[in-house]
């Protein structure tokens, strides 16, 4: 099977967040990057299916700017075959890197399956996934939960909320995007790491993958810190007092009960 | 006069309160707000929709519509977008609303401006705010390309407006045009707790790792939610138990009880007990 997974650069989960003097991004300065946590989810996923089904092969893409590199060298440190860097500019929108993505798919070998993480944890958008499946003609599930592959077909599970699931076929090739939890990722190895570091990257330019500043539909400005909170009322006491102020506060004062 | 298309969601025969937070707000800024809405035996709905604001329903009705599936309900909403032209488009911000809108996006070629926690509609245009890095920062969302202005909306961003009985839109049934569908879906499983859907309670309990394990989650009786402190932007009210005085949540929160929750939680809902009993 020609497996492709699509991942995205992201700061580590901790970082303090600075805003850049034009507000339109973030300050770059210092930050450690890490794989997006649920493009972990879909790594792993195209990794078992590729162990399951001899002969596969899994294609690590990522758009963004030189630094994604050292990202999807983490990618094929655990596992993955062949590596796609599209080279964009630090700030470009969900359109932008779908479309982008989606004219590598179009470049390469039909693929049969996409994996992507439900969302990033940067811009938090969650569009990607269902922008790149849209614009390659393909059926698509989000969130994952888990998948059951069989010959042409998946069955994946798919999480809505109220404890809900949902069970969708679809033929391939298609894409899944993956939940939280729907594996344990892998950690890679040291020799797989220093493997990793020879790999060739193939790269392409925007305009290679048909993508134009044109295809910009929005831009995030103004950006800020949240207001910090009024500090809320701490309620002291025992805790029988306490657990009695709170009911009368929020019965009296906040009308909530 | 704007004309605003919202994409209805309903359970249970019943419209969600997102939907009417959607509609409340067409409906204040004094554009025209249409309604789609798809799903089996949906028709009656039309006229909760209307009540809630809507001045023109267009309703996609059938048993090929049963289950949900980004595939059919897209080539259906975007042959509404097509009917109507309509200058904004909303959903929600709902597991349905979050599969789906992209996709519409990607059909119309426009942008989106998902999981937004302000809006306002002014004139043709959507002015909103979304969070981003879960919450340490916010954004507004300036839109580049071609009309409409697209969004999808963080339940309880919005406030719900009055609810007029008897008001009559005008409905519109769409043809089942979905063409050849690729997806199936074989089964729809509810959760086996018939919990609330988190987005539509009034009072959310969630608990993290002070729980120590699932078990103690009995004590809460009541709903968790994981990722809570990224969640909590749109609540209105929020109160925080914690033993560390110190804990970040209490920066978030209106009330405050430093104090070991084992403690705390039972003899809260003794509390809670004795006034919901006066009314």
């Amino acid at each position: 099977m020609n497996i492709f997974v699509l991942i995205k650069q992201v700061p580590a989960t901790e970082t303090k967040i600075k805003i850049n003097a034009t507000a339109t991004g973030i300050d770059t300065t210092g930050i450690k990057w890490i794989m997006s946590p649920y493009d972990e989810f879909a790594v792993e996923e195209a990794l078992r299916v590729k162990e399951k089904n001899a002969g596969s092969t899994v294609t690590v893409v990522s758009a963004g700017p030189q630094r994604v590199a050292e990202t999807i060298r983490t990618a094929l440190a655990m596992g993955c075959d062949n590596a796609i860097w599209v080279e964009t500019p630090e700030e470009i929108d969900s359109f932008q890197a779908a479309k982008a993505l989606a004219g590598v798919l179009k470049k390469e070998t039909k693929p049969d399956l996409v994996f992507t993480g439900k969302q990033a944890i940067d811009d938090d958008c969650a569009q990607v996934s269902q922008l790149v499946a849209t614009f390659s003609e393909m059926p698509y599930v989000t969130v994952a939960l888990s998948a059951e592959y069989g010959a042409g077909t998946v069955t994946v599970k798919r999480e809505v909320e109220g404890g809900t699931t949902e069970i969708i076929s679809m033929p391939t090739p298609c894409l899944i995007a993956a939940q939280k939890g729907m594996n344990e990722p892998r950690f890679a190895s040291l020799p797989n790491i220093m493997k990793a570091k020879k790999k060739e990257i193939k790269q392409y330019k925007m305009a290679d993958v048909g993508v134009t500043d044109g295809d910009r539909k929005i831009k995030l400005v103004n950006l800020q810190l949240p207001p910090a909170k009024q500090a809320g009322k701490k309620i002291s006491g025992d805790a029988a007092t306490q657990a009695k102020e709170l009911v009368r506060a929020l019965h009296e004062e906040a009308k909530i009960v | 006069m704007a004309t605003v298309l919202i994409y209805a969601e309903h359970k249970d025969g019943k419209i969600k309160k997102a939907t009417h937070e959607l509609l409340a707000e067409a409906a204040r800024s004094g554009a025209e707000p249409v309604a789609f809405i798809a799903g089996q035996g949906v028709e009656g709905l039309a006229k909760d929709l209307g009540a809630m604001g809507a001045k023109r329903v267009i309703v996609a009705a059938g048993d090929a519509v049963k289950f949900y599936s980004n595939e059919a309900y897209g080539k259906l909403f975007v042959d509404a977008v097509k009917s109507v032209n309509p200058a904004i488009i909303l959903m929600s911000s709902s597991a349905q609303g979050k599969d789906l809108a992209p996709r519409v996006a990607a059909m119309l070629g426009v942008g989106l401006a998902s999981d937004c926690t302000k809006v306002k509609i002014e004139g043709d245009k959507l002015k909103c705010s979304r969070p981003i890095y879960a919450g340490k920062a916010l954004a507004d969302v300036e839109f580049t390309g071609p009309a409409p202005q697209f969004a999808t909306v963080r339940a309880n961003a919005l406030s719900i407006g009055p609810v007029q009985d008897g008001a009559s839109p005008a409905v519109t049934s769409l043809p089942l045009d979905t063409g050849a569908l690729k997806t199936a879906v074989k089964d729809v499983v509810r959760g086996a707790s018939a919990k609330l859907d988190v987005t539509e309670a009034n009072i959310v309990v969630s608990g993290g790792r002070a729980m120590k394990n699932s078990e103690n989650f009995a004590l809460l009786e009541k709903l968790s939610a994981i990722q809570h402190l990224a969640g909590m932007r749109t609540s209105k009210v929020i109160v925080a138990i914690n033993k560390d005085p110190e804990a970040p949540i209490f920066q978030l929160a209106d009330y405050g009880i430093v104090g070991d929750l084992f403690e705390v939680v039972p003899l809260l809902t003794e509390e809670f007990k004795k006034v919901l009993g006066e009314h």
